[in-house]
């Protein structure tokens, strides 16, 4: 009975994700609008389907939620998160601290007591990891200064998850509304009930014993499992290493993800990371997912339907309190030209966090009923206008600024009849552009880095500051009459985009493009660009012929294999297009594509044998023919 | 009627003036086929299998360049070194070019007059050629007297033009059999027996 009645509340789960998530992604939604959006829909706002349950279900799923601090932090690379020091502590901290102040300010109005407003403040200052980065991945913005801006505020905002978590209960602690009565007594564990110095021992202990074990004992017992080559031993020993440090924690009174957060940080720099990673991956995806799902579930409408003027007043001044502080601050870090807009907008909703923590306040008598259930709506709401916020941006905001800037650069900007434009002008466009201006070409650029279009027209280029994706800023610079377009760019997703767009208006119009590897390639074949060059398969073959001269090679002979090699490739590169044509729906996970690159490459290599071009130069054979006592004709 | 191919050699293609022209004049004539070797490979690794196989579909194999030092210039030489491997162009087994004809088309820029015993280069542009000559007949070809254009750095645009002709008239000769065969014996030039 039980279980009859357990796997039905799975398939309504998993049924409610796997309609509504895939339907979201198509609207243009990311998933954790859909897992929301499945939630509401099961919920008994709607369909009613599930009910109490969704609360342990939410319980359960919270899980997941020690499993994402597990993922940030095997994520944090110490070396990263000191080359972006700057603006990960001065921008992410300032951010949260100004619009955790003034959230809190607005509550304190509203009339709560200020610990909960604090905690209100601190909780809605954060923004969705999930929305942002999927954007910024949709829309090849990782790279640009807007994105990384924004990428380094998300980062302070998920190590800030962790003291959040440890102030929750000390604020609730401070809490004069409930009356002891009314507090659920809690379990009083072993530690516990010891006195506070023997409690504190304690947690030095547990901690220092994660650090001990992740960094001296965790590699011989990883490799140890890796050597077994049994799948799903490595995964039982990664959940193992997660619920065991989760309940330690919970032993001796910490929150178990921060515990788990540490290990992670601990692992973060071992080999064994990006199999920690993938194999962690899944099940937090799925309990994340559920966890959405209760959230949704759980979403109170009826409060929207009492009064949404005040609930869309809170949503307003929740996102126009984030857009302010945020543009401030992006002006101050030197943000300009648009992007300053552009980092606003994308951050000015609250995050998937955001319901962890009201869930973890509610529980630990932070906030009441009342109180976690307005919040949830307020930011589920703030997360569903996001997109529109992008769209705004787009639409409006940007094309006015755009204006505004060409305005200023035109002066700068000579038109030229027939321009070789050159989109992207990084590490990569540089060569290429320093190679066209000094055969005596002109080129047009266009870079959407401020910084870069600043230095280099000072040194006399011809530069063009915008984002080429934007139609307008290539026919500005006369795409229409264009020579040629060389997509130097590392958007290599946008690359494409631009290549489809040329192709179809301007199919006249040669495009030359940098491919990141060799699938990228195949799109651009795909698109009927023909000349793609892959970024690093050239200085991968120079640098492997000087690895043949070192092993005793002449320099000829390791150029010659080299060419050899590479014409080599060429006949693969074709055999492994048509493949990849033919079986193109073949669904290739990022994380997966250069495994699968190597795979196939080196499957095709097998079928394919080097052919040895320089058999002439090789006298073997005439040799032989004249030791055959042949009355043989001699070459010299 | 013969098929023709025509390798061609000049790393500096842009530049020239008589090969301009030469080209221009024969590239689209009908049997013609014409495969200019910098083009192909300007890294100079050449595809020795499609390239053995062009040799195969021909009859009358054409070796057009300058004359870079009283030879070829050196993607020519490569190609030689190469395409013509032992066991395919030469060697007891290597029959498959037996029977095909050579002709060279070479420009020089000394004029004809330097090219003798008593003239500034001391020998003919036949006996520079010697080592063409018997490479082709290594490979058991039959090498042809040579279409040779002289004074490429004086010559006038005009000239030039008539050269042309003749070649694109040689060419069609030779694609249709109709030169006597005891006239190409005999010819210092291919140029002395076109009208």
């Amino acid at each position: 009975m039980y279980n009859q009645d357990f796997f039905f509340q799975a398939l309504i789960y998993l049924l409610a994700a796997v309609v509504s998530v895939p339907l979201a992604k198509k609207l243009g939604m990311v998933s954790v609008l859909g897992y929301l959006l499945a939630g509401i829909i099961i919920g008994p706002f709607v369909l009613g389907l599930v009910g109490n349950e969704a609360g342990e279900v939410m319980h359960f799923a919270e899980f997941g939620v020690v499993l994402m601090l597990f993922v940030i932090g095997l994520e944090l690379e110490p070396s990263l998160l000191w080359k972006m020091r700057r603006s990960i502590f001065g921008l992410g901290g300032l951010q949260v601290l100004f619009t955790a102040l003034l959230i809190a300010a607005v509550a304190l109005i509203f009339n709560f007591q200020v610990n909960r407003a604090i905690g209100i403040g601190l909780i809605l200052a954060l923004s969705s990891t999930a929305i942002v980065l999927q954007t910024l991945t949709e829309k090849g913005l990782l790279k640009n200064v807007a994105g990384r801006s924004a990428f380094s505020v998300l980062l302070f905002q998920d190590i800030m998850v962790v003291p959040i978590f440890a102030l929750i209960p000390l604020l609730a602690s401070f809490n004069t509304n409930l009356s002891i009565a009314e507090t659920e007594v809690e379990e009083i564990s072993f530690v516990g009930s010891l006195p506070g110095w023997a409690q504190l021992l304690f947690i030095i202990g547990a901690l220092t014993f994660i650090i001990l074990i992740g960094r001296f004992v965790s590699k011989y017992i990883f490799r140890f499992i890796a050597e077994t080559n049994l799948h799903e031993i490595f995964t039982a020993m990664a959940l193992l290493l997660v619920i065991g440090i989760a309940l330690g924690m919970d032993a001796v009174g910490l929150s178990p993800a921060l515990g788990t957060f540490l290990a992670g940080v601990v692992l973060a720099d071992s080999e064994y990371r990006h199999e920690l990673e993938t194999t962690i991956d899944p099940f937090k995806g799925l309990l994340l997912g559920l966890f959405f799902i209760s959230v949704g579930a759980s979403i109170n409408f009826y409060l929207f339907v009492e009064d949404p003027v005040t609930i869309i007043g809170f949503v307003l001044t929740l996102v126009v309190l984030k857009f302010i502080v945020l543009l401030m601050l992006g002006r101050f870090f030197r943000l300009r030209k648009g992007y300053e807009f552009l980092f606003a907008f994308l951050l000015a909703q609250s995050s998937e966090f955001s319901f962890v923590l009201i869930s973890f306040s509610k529980q630990s008598q932070l906030f009441d009923e009342q109180t976690s259930g307005l919040l949830l709506l307020i930011v589920t709401l703030s997360m569903a206008v996001s997109p529109l916020l992008l769209l705004f941006n787009d639409k409006a905001v940007s094309p006015i600024l755009a204006k505004w800037q060409n305005r200023l650069d035109y002066d700068t900007v000579e038109e030229s009849e027939n321009p070789i434009i050159i989109a992207g002008f990084g590490r990569f466009g540089l060569v290429v552009g320093r190679m066209l201006l000094a055969n005596n070409f002109n080129v047009t650029i266009i870079d959407n880095n401020p910084a870069n279009v600043e230095v280099l027209r000072k040194f006399g280029f011809k530069l063009y500051y915008g984002d080429v994706t934007r139609p307008q800023v290539l026919e500005k610079a006369g795409v229409e009459n264009a020579r040629l377009l060389i997509l130097s760019m590392a958007e290599y997703d946008n690359a494409l985009k631009i290549a489809q767009f040329v192709r179809k208006k301007y199919p006249h119009i040669k495009i030359l493009a940098r491919a990141k590897d060799i699938f990228h390639a195949f799109e651009f074949f795909k698109l009927g660009v023909k000349t793609v060059q892959r970024e690093v398969f050239n200085s991968g073959l120079e640098l492997g012929s000087k690895a043949l001269e070192n092993l005793g090679f002449t320099r000829y002979e390791a150029y010659r294999s080299s060419r050899i090699f590479k014409h080599h490739e060429d006949e693969i590169f074709s055999e492994l297009y048509d493949h990849w044509k033919a079986g193109e729906t073949h669904f290739i996970q990022e994380a997966r594509r250069f495994s699968e690159q190597m795979s196939e490459t080196l499957q095709a290599e097998k079928d394919y044998s080097i052919h040895d071009a320089d058999c002439a130069w090789d006298v073997e054979s005439i040799r032989e023919e004249a030791e055959g006592k042949v009355n043989s004709e001699n070459k010299g | 009627m013969n098929k023709i191919l025509i390798l061609f050699a000049h790393p500096a293609f842009h530049k020239s003036r008589i090969n301009m022209v030469l080209v221009d004049a024969v590239k689209n004539l009908e049997g013609v086929t014409f495969h200019d070797l910098y083009e192909n490979y300007p890294d100079f690794f050449i595809d020795i299998q499609k390239e053995q196989q062009l040799l195969l579909g021909h009859d009358i194999i054409v070796w057009q360049h300058p004359f870079y030092w009283y030879s070829a210039p050196a993607l020519h030489k490569e190609w030689m070194d190469l395409v013509l491997e032992h066991g395919f162009a030469y060697g007891i087994h290597g029959r498959s070019l037996e029977g095909k004809k050579v002709l060279s088309v070479i420009s020089t820029g000394g004029r004809m007059d330097v090219y003798s015993i008593e003239g500034r280069n001391r020998y003919t542009i036949n006996q520079f050629l010697v080592p063409y000559r018997q490479s082709v007949n290594l490979c058991r070809m039959e090498y042809l007297p040579p279409f040779v254009v002289h004074g490429s750095h004086t010559i006038e645009k005009q000239e030039i033009e008539q050269y042309g002709k003749k070649y694109r008239h040689a060419i069609e000769l030779l694609r249709d059999n109709k030169l006597n065969n005891v006239d190409l014996e005999n010819a210092e030039y291919l140029n002395d027996i076109i009208d």
